[in-house]
């Protein structure tokens, strides 16, 4: 009974862990499309702030700094995006697809003589004794700093889109660009924010992969953290707390499925691995089964780009 | 969603369409072409960062007789039979293929190419002009295995495996049986991440395996995630296919190495004097294609010496780390005793022997 509650315990702990990558990368592209941005670049948003947050740590010895340098990174990389599709009016879809494969490049050139290098974690927030609270310490005080920040950014995305005035505006944008903009909104400057927002997220995600999760640079580090994030989004509806849910539900099935095979419980790990993904296409069956609903949870306005004088 | 999905299918062909452009600048009674492809990012500091290693010492060592160009991160599947006809159409003559998964590939590709030479890692199947190569990991495996029944305290040992395929299950296999040199009721627990590389899905392996009371590590993936797991956990390691000391300083005790170096140099040496010939190169220890790094000093003065000893046994062929009597988990005999094991069935290994706690995916 002891060992099932402790691998009860280990389990919760470690999907927080994996969920929280996906969290900050599925948030911020999630207030991009709330924004009506379809930025399909968040796997190459991610691995340029995975790199550059390493680069600023294992050079300066200051993780929080990499974190700096990686949502900075990751903004850059929006940027050039936002440059493209939103003032030059390209094809969103092709733009963010451009993006990802030049983000895995740009990362791989500049990590190359950062790969090797072995990069000290950062000291956890809560106390030694908070932790070892038997159960609630490991569940609860037992995790660095990033998972508490993930949190907090959900928490504070959701208040933003629901209960604020910005949010309405950003959220009208999405919808609606032609309304927002007769109503004197600034449409562009919206969608920028939100892109920025978006890549600082994605950044963070990153640099949580290389400067905490497995803190070391390696090539495509993100393993295609960058696409389940992308339909996340999806699969939250647009919502950004079922974002966060819906990023456990990945983080967790993965390490339930290593952590049922590591208890010796026969079960094919060829099965368990494409659980996340059977989920995802369930939900998407689930919400799209009524063509009004997933209408209404769309952004009407996604990736349509934007003529002020149209 | 579906306008997504094909996009990323096309997006993710693209580098591939861009890299068979690139080595299309062929010639003719230039250098020896000389194409390696692939499964992980060469960054990946593994598997494919020690074929590069090799790719590189055989331009060191031939200079401008040869030109070597690589693809790397080819999936396992129809872009690599893409990828492989990319190459031979771009003029090289002699190609490798490092990854198990190509070798439905190569096959196919090779009967378009009579006149091109490849070579496939791990694989089994060969032609005309298929050889094959790889490293007898599994003796580097067995060693860590005596070394993990000497440091384990709780006789619970873990394995992190890519695939269930014969090359991981060969390595379980004689981990396993090392260890019961030392410990024979050792119990061995296996994990499968179900890829080569995924630094945040073998680290969470790792995880899993000393969740679960495994006490010294060993791993079958490329990415040195899981040795710096368990030295943050205090849990001993051992570092694959490059040496991952410098992640787990304190409890990496060593890394089974492969050194591709040698293999590479002989081949395109064979191919630049026309008397390449496909044939089925397993070189381990005795060859130094598998080495392992110097011990850990954490490794007391005495096991080091076992050690030292278990290794010029194998190396001279006095131990063989599948001797009879070896029986798999049904209790049936596998390896009568008196005999050891041949390299075909080693090949097509698909058993666990007895002390492997895990059953095998179906």
């Amino acid at each position: 009974m002891g060992d099932e509650l402790s691998t009860a315990i280990a389990v919760i702990a470690a999907t927080l862990r994996a969920g929280t990558p996906l969290v900050f990368a599925a948030i911020g592209e999630l207030v991009a499309e709330r924004a009506g941005v379809l930025n399909l670049g968040i796997e190459g948003m991610m691995l340029v702030g995975a790199v550059v947050g390493f680069m600023v740590a294992a050079s300066t010895g200051l993780t929080p700094l990499g974190f700096v340098a990686a949502a900075l990174a990751g903004m850059g990389a929006a940027a050039i995006y936002g440059a493209l599709a939103l003032n030059l009016m390209t094809n969103q879809v092709a733009t963010g697809l451009a993006l990802a494969i030049f983000g895995a490049g740009l990362a791989a050139f500049l990590g190359q003589s950062w790969v090797g290098i072995p990069l000290p974690g950062m000291a956890l927030p809560f106390p030694e004794t908070l932790r070892s609270i038997p159960v609630a310490g490991p569940i609860l005080f037992g995790h660095d700093w990033l998972v508490y920040l993930s949190l907090l950014t959900v928490a504070g995305v959701a208040f933003f889109l629901h209960r604020t005035r910005g949010g309405l505006i950003l959220r009208a944008v999405g919808e609606n660009q032609e309304s927002a903009h007769a109503l004197g909104y600034p449409v562009l400057r919206i969608r920028w924010l939100a892109t920025l927002f978006g890549g600082a997220m994605a950044g963070i995600g990153g640099g949580y992969l290389s400067l905490i999760y497995t803190p070391q640079w390696a090539e495509n580090m993100t393993a295609g953290r960058g696409w389940i994030a992308l339909a996340l989004v999806v699969f939250a509806t647009w919502r950004p707390w079922r974002v966060l849910l819906g990023a456990y539900v990945f983080g967790g099935v993965t390490i339930l499925g290593l952590q049922i095979q590591a208890a010796g419980i026969a079960i094919n790990s060829n099965l368990v691995a494409m659980t996340p993904y059977l989920a995802t296409i369930i939900v998407l069956v689930l919400i799209s089964r009524d063509a009004t609903r997933i209408r209404l949870h769309t952004p009407a306005s996604l990736a349509r780009p934007f003529h002020p004088e149209a | 969603m579906i306008d997504r999905r094909t996009l990323v299918g096309g997006g993710l062909a693209a580098p591939f369409l861009l890299g068979g452009l690139k080595g299309a600048r062929a010639q003719d009674g230039g250098p020896l072409k000389i194409a390696f492809m692939y499964v992980g990012p060469i960054g990946d500091l593994g598997w494919s960062y020690q074929h590069d290693q090799g790719r590189l010492a055989v331009e060191e060592h031939f200079g401008d007789k040869v030109q070597t160009s690589y693809v790397e991160s080819v999936p396992e599947g129809a872009d690599a039979e893409r990828v492989l006809r990319q190459m031979a159409q771009a003029g090289n003559k002699l190609i490798f293929a490092t990854s198990f998964g190509f070798m439905q590939a190569v096959i196919n590709v090779a009967k378009q190419f009579p006149d091109t030479v490849f070579e496939h890692c791990t694989g089994f199947q060969t032609a005309p002009n298929v050889g094959i190569y790889n490293g007898r990991f599994y003796e580097g495996r067995y060693v860590s295995g005596h070394l993990a029944g000497r440091m384990s305290q709780k006789k619970t040992i873990g394995y992190i495996g890519s695939f269930p395929i014969p090359e991981n299950i060969m390595g379980i296999n004689a981990y396993t049986l090392g260890a019961q040199r030392v410990i024979p009721d050792v119990t061995t627990k296996v994990v499968w991440v179900n890829s080569w590389y995924d630094p945040g899905k073998e680290a969470e392996a790792a995880n899993a395996l000393m969740d679960q009371g495994c006490d010294f590590i060993v791993q079958h993936t490329d990415s040195p995630a899981p040795v710096q797991a368990a030295e943050k956990r205090g849990v001993w390691c051992v570092g694959q296919a490059s040496d991952m000391g410098r992640f787990g300083p304190e409890r990496c005790l060593t890394s089974v190495v492969d050194d591709w170096a040698s293999h590479y140099i002989k081949s395109t040496q064979h191919v630049l004097d026309g008397t390449w010939q496909s044939e089925d190169y397993w070189g381990g220890l005795a060859e130094e294609s598998v080495v392992l790094t110097p011990w850990n000093d954490a490794v007391p003065a005495d096991v080091q010496a076992e050690l030292d000893q278990l290794v010029s046994e194998i190396k001279n062929k006095t131990t063989h780390p599948f001797q009879g009597e070896v029986k798999n988990q049904a209790g049936e005999v596998v390896v009568p005793a008196g005999t050891v094991i041949s390299d075909a069935d080693l090949l097509k290994m698909m058993y666990f022997v007895q002390g492997v706690d895990s059953t095998l995916p179906g």
